[in-house]
């Protein structure tokens, strides 16, 4: 547990968090309204903010960061990995329908 | 917050031998919730990934959220976003023992919560009335998956957020929760007409309130600071999911 001082300081990091967060919103909003991107190229940029939004939330909001080095490693290298598992499961499949042009 | 010693009643054991320090340096319900996120992480996963797999391979995917659903999806996003800062905030004032300040931090976790689940209610009705159904939609007759994939995501999340309030309300109020989680039930069931999906949807409380009632008459005690940090990792995973569902099923499908 940390003193009260800490937390006063980590107070205003979390308010900072939480407005990146709002910025990074928004900046989804205005690329997917915009239609700046081809939808494949748009899937992959509106996933790297996630992603980033969601390593935000992980961090800071959820504690993780402030957690043991062998709680992080474990947690995230396994929950990847799974991920990992499952994009090539799905993403090959998908990317061949394109290319074949199946209607 | 990493607790190298365990903590036993009101005494804290750090010797080497007497109580061997947890491998993650954690308490165990701590350890308890991550490793159940980590599960629910890859049900939800699972999800996405099937939605994002229908959405590339099929190049007459409907894009039915125009300007004002967008709108409602961004406010509900904010709402969220928000409902974590003040989860945030309820685990410090537990954490330095603030009672009052906990319950009044969490009341407003549980006020943004409500707010989505509210939102998201209204984008399901307007949906509904359109014509969409989880067989089919009336965008594009070719990609019925379009609604089987959108409401099951978008209903597997709400669940998730209604169960947080739950959580939360049993938390904050213990047994003084439960009369009022009956009163939206029952209040619910007869304010929302019967040809609107949430009229049994609303069931749901009814299931919360039991499950709610058990607990607290099994294991009846006052939630300590650990308590409301393991509620606060299950809400704020809550908040994470919908980073990616947001983008994915609203924003890839915008009308323009």
């Amino acid at each position: 547990m940390h003193d009260v001082a800490a937390h006063e300081d980590h107070k205003i990091t979390y308010f900072w968090v939480w407005g990146g967060l709002l910025v990074l919103t928004a900046a989804e909003v205005i690329l997917a309204y915009r239609q700046v991107f081809q939808p494949v190229v748009m899937l992959e940029v509106l996933l790297v903010l996630s992603i980033i939004k969601s390593a935000l939330i992980i961090g800071y909001f959820m504690h993780l960061k402030f957690e043991t080095a062998i709680m992080r490693w474990m947690l995230m290298l396994s929950v990847v990995a799974c991920f990992i598992i499952m994009y090539f499961f799905f993403f090959p499949d998908a990317g061949r329908i394109l290319r074949l042009g199946v209607k | 917050m990493a607790d190298a010693t365990v903590t036993h009643g009101t005494a804290t054991h750090g010797l080497s031998g007497e109580f061997e320090a947890p491998l993650f340096g954690a308490y165990s319900k701590k350890v308890g919730m991550w490793l159940f996120l980590a599960s629910d992480s890859l049900t939800f996963g699972a999800l996405l990934f099937a939605f994002s797999y229908n959405r590339i391979s099929n190049p007459a995917w409907p894009t039915p959220f125009g300007k004002e659903s967008i709108a409602n999806a961004t406010i509900m996003t904010a709402c969220l976003l928000s409902s974590s800062l003040t989860m945030v905030l309820a685990v410090f004032a537990a954490q330095r023992g603030d009672k009052a300040w906990t319950r009044n931090w969490l009341l407003g976790t549980m006020f943004f919560g409500t707010a989505f689940a509210v939102l998201h209610g209204m984008e399901w009705t307007k949906l509904i009335g359109e014509g969409m159904t989880p067989f089919g939609n009336p965008w594009a007759a070719t990609v019925p998956q379009f609604g089987g994939t959108f409401f099951t995501l978008t209903g597997m999340h709400m669940l998730h957020v209604t169960i947080g309030v739950i959580y939360l309300g049993v938390i904050a109020f213990r047994k003084w929760f439960l009369p009022a989680l009956a009163v939206l039930w029952i209040g619910g069931y007869f304010l929302i007409p019967a040809d609107n999906v949430f009229h049994y949807g609303i069931h749901v409380l009814g299931i919360g309130l039991i499950v709610s009632a058990v607990i607290l008459f099994l294991k009846p005690k006052d939630y300590d600071a650990h308590d409301v940090e393991v509620a606060g990792l299950y809400w704020h995973f809550v908040d994470l999911v919908w980073m990616f569902i947001f983008p994915l099923v609203y924003l890839m499908s915008t009308k323009i």
